[in-house]
């Protein structure tokens, strides 16, 4: 286990190779990552979410250069999807970060969903943990380009950016449950477009209205911000920065923070169990089995909630 | 699940001719692979750390300039610095017959040049990386 002492040294190619051994899982990745999880627990994990196009790649380019001026470094993993039919992907958000080259502050790690679905690779918590531990002190996590309800994100970060853009629906779409729900802090990207200002008004209606039934659950004390950016040029950035920095200090203050940390310990268990009990059920009854019920299934002559019963005792 | 190849496919130097890369880039995703697509205007300092951040098996170079006697050395010697010697090079574009042999020389696994079908160019990827 070599590897955990030279990441706690800083070492960024044992870094990169043990990304590699948590992406394809296994015993050794399960090793390191509980001789790492000691060092975890300081980095602001902050998420990026949004539509594909609304420029998260751009926006969180530039958000790792603020968060380096302002002396903090800076972890970034940037998810994109993997096709279902080759298991391919192709992950192209370096192309909008290369003012983060040669920065040794800076980490960037291009990661594929490998079948997830939820705008996340399975991955990618336990790929946080490890920057965590490597002592990156903000870790950036950029989603695929997501619709309306890929929402793992929310469970991963303590902040949570949604990344909006002028022209990409009416005012109903920011009345639907899923993404908008989630936001600590709402971006209206590419501001120097049509519509921008309209964009920027619906959200903050639909914000008002959900605030006067905020239901059990939701913390009515922060009121998540709608900032306009070009992030091209930088322009309110500074501001995402601030609205970042002032929803870390209200979880600490609120103790939202160490909430936060347990539902995500929680989510983190139960993922865990599920993926080692169907191993092991596995196992037990082998693939065969599972192939000859789901033929079975298929044919009719059984359904999956008997299946499940007998595949069980 | 097995473990997946991870190719790096960069443009070094100043052309701005990137429909090969692409067209490279998606054959190999469409063969499976991860592709890390870096974009134009790379310089080898670049690429070198996006490897090395990326654990990639091989990265392919796409250079249309004519600059790939100055720029390809100097890749290779970067991934031998930063301990990446595993890393096979391969290097797509108009690459003149003469300069070939130099180029195998310092460490570039093959070399592909107009025409070449992508389905050679992702049978020798797959063949450099499992060790052959």
């Amino acid at each position: 286990m070599e590897l955990v002492p030279r990441i706690l040294e800083g070492d960024r190619r044992a870094l990169a190779r043990l990304i590699s051994l948590i992406e394809d899982d296994g015993p050794p990745a399960q090793a390191a990552l509980a001789a790492l999880y000691p060092y975890t627990g300081r980095a602001h994990v902050v998420g990026v979410t949004g539509a594909p196009g609304t420029g998260k790649s751009t926006l969180v380019n530039e958000l790792a250069k603020g968060f380096r001026r302002r002396g903090s470094t800076v972890g970034i993993i940037a998810v994109d999807p993997t096709s279902p039919f080759t298991g391919g992907a192709l992950l192209g958000d370096r192309v909008r970060m290369r003012d983060l080259a040669g920065d040794p502050g800076i980490f960037i790690r291009s990661m594929a969903t490998r079948g997830s679905l939820g705008g996340l690779a399975r991955a990618t918590g336990d790929v946080v943990k490890v920057l965590d531990a490597a002592g990156f002190a903000v870790i950036l996590v950029e989603t695929v380009g997501v619709g309306q309800a890929e929402v793992d994100i929310a469970r991963t970060a303590h902040t949570t950016v949604v990344v909006e853009a002028p022209g990409l629906g009416d005012d109903v779409q920011a009345l639907k449950a899923g993404l908008m729900e989630i936001a600590d802090i709402l971006v209206v990207n590419k501001a120097d477009q049509p519509g921008a200002a309209q964009t920027a008004r619906a959200l903050e209606v639909a914000l008002e209205l959900g605030r006067n039934n905020a239901g059990p659950g939701k913390d009515a004390a922060w009121r998540p911000p709608v900032l306009k950016t070009i992030a091209l040029d930088g322009s309110g950035v500074a501001e995402v920065l601030d609205a970042i920095a002032a929803h870390r200090a209200y979880l600490e203050s609120s103790g939202l923070w160490s909430h936060r940390e347990q539902a995500r310990a929680r989510a983190d268990l139960i993922g865990a169990l599920e993926r080692e009990l169907l191993a092991r059920l596995l196992v037990q009854v082998g693939e065969e089995a599972l192939e000859e019920w789901a033929a079975r299934i298929a044919r009719r002559e059984a359904d999956v909630y008997t299946a499940v019963q007998a595949l069980l005792r | 699940m097995g473990e997946r190849l991870r190719v790096l496919i960069a443009k070094p130097g100043l052309d701005g001719h990137d429909r090969g890369a692409k067209v490279v880039a998606r054959a190999l995703r469409d063969a499976g692979m991860e592709v890390i697509y870096t974009g134009l205007r790379q310089t080898p300092e670049m690429i070198v750390e996006a490897a090395l951040q990326e654990d990639v098996d091989a990265v392919g170079l796409s250079i249309l300039s004519g600059a790939h006697m100055m720029l390809v050395p100097r890749v290779i010697q970067g991934l031998r610095e930063a301990g990446l010697d595993h890393v096979r090079v391969f290097v797509g574009g108009i690459i003149p017959d003469e300069d070939i042999p130099a180029l195998k020389e310092a460490g570039v696994e093959a070399i592909f040049g107009p025409g070449t079908s992508t389905q050679t160019i992702v049978e020798a990827v797959r063949r450099a990386c499992s060790g052959g």
